[in-house]
């Protein structure tokens, strides 16, 4: 399954719904401001860390580098274009977005 | 009008009512997806649980209230109705203060059902 | 660092039909951008859009009233040319657009008005949903 979260961490509680619903295996997107979470020095760097253990999780790359935090991606997020986002939904059986 | 396919539809509600319009326009979606004959089942998260607090009074604020439509989603066939425990919990609620019967599961739980669905739509 | 990684899988469709739902307007939220760059993606892969729904404020896309400034992209004209280069339905859903002031009268190129019954459609014969909103 794939879950997709578009707000920051300190903005909204998103993240932690998300990550508190996801199971094993699963995989978690982060676009538009959600991508602040994957970043160093974030306060839900830890949490995404400790998340890291159980499930995938992304970064849609334009949206890090349009707030300037290209160069701060946290360690084992994987960065995808929009092209790694559809497929990202094409190899997970449904989507859920967390709004 | 559904060609026969059936899929397993989850609304996930996370909005409390009122102070915007994702509660009742999802309870829309819910009412048509079940006129075509879909397999529906509702998710209460987070701030989605007020929705079911038994008592809206809205003539204050000049609003519909929209609680009634919950009580008739039975005669719709729509009847499975899940609320998040630790969501409850966190807003100082019970299961007894809802308007409707629903089944209270934790939100790992709820994302247990949520990979078995072909399609979850979030407002 | 690598732009574009591709998580493996051996169980990829090649062609996949999807149905997008948005819940914002444009300008707003980022939502109808993720939205247009996602289907644009899409079918840059082979992959088909079954049909883009507005929902809420989402409906507020198809004005054919807006006039952004001229050096940031033009929301509504995007996705009136998406809808004529590449033959997407893109459908405003009727109850929603009346709360909001959008009719025929006012409906920017490409879209067309029509009930919830489209969305529920397109999650039957879509084989992804994809919702993008606040």
């Amino acid at each position: 399954m794939l879950h997709i979260v578009n707000k920051s961490p300190l903005e909204r509680s998103t993240l932690d719904s998300c990550l508190a619903a996801a199971q094993p295996g699963a995989a978690v997107l982060l676009i538009e401001d959600g991508v602040y979470a994957a970043t160093r020095g974030n306060a839900a760097e830890a949490k995404l860390r400790a998340a890291l253990a159980h499930v995938e999780i992304y970064v849609l790359a334009p949206d890090l580098e349009a707030r300037g935090m290209a160069q701060s991606l946290a360690e084992g997020v994987k960065p995808v274009d929009y092209a790694g986002f559809v497929e990202l939904v094409t190899q997970h059986k449904n989507c859920q977005s967390w709004l | 009008m559904s060609e026969g396919k059936v899929k397993k539809i989850m609304v996930v509600n996370r909005k409390a009512p009122y102070g915007t319009i994702y509660a009742l326009e999802s309870l829309e979606v819910v009412l048509i997806a079940a006129a075509f004959d879909q397999d529906v089942s509702l998710a209460f998260m987070d701030d989605g649980v007020y929705q079911l607090k038994k008592g809206h009074q809205t003539k204050g604020i000049e609003m519909k209230n929209f609680q009634p439509t919950y009580r008739a989603l039975d005669d719709y066939d729509v009847n499975k109705l899940y609320v998040e425990k630790e969501a409850l919990q966190a807003r100082g609620l019970c299961a007894e203060d809802l308007c409707v019967p629903v089944e209270v599961l934790t939100a790992a739980e709820i994302g247990k059902l949520m990979e078995e669905q072909d399609v979850l739509l979030s407002f | 660092m690598s732009p574009y990684t591709s998580p493996t899988s051996e169980l990829q469709k090649p062609n996949m039909n999807f149905g997008i739902l948005v819940n914002e307007g444009p300008y707003t939220h980022q939502a109808s951008d993720s939205a247009y760059h996602f289907c644009r993606a899409a079918l840059a892969a082979g992959h088909q859009i079954q049909r883009v729904f507005f929902y809420h404020d989402g409906v507020n896309n198809a004005t054919r009233l807006t006039e952004p400034p001229q050096d940031d992209r033009n929301i509504v004209n995007r996705w009136s040319k998406f809808a004529a280069d590449h033959k997407v339905d893109l459908v405003v859903c009727v109850a929603a657009a009346l709360r909001r002031g959008i009719k025929d009268e006012n409906l920017a190129a490409g879209f067309r008005i029509s009930g919830l019954g489209q969305l529920i459609e397109s999650s039957i014969q879509a084989d992804r949903m994809v919702t993008f909103g606040d």
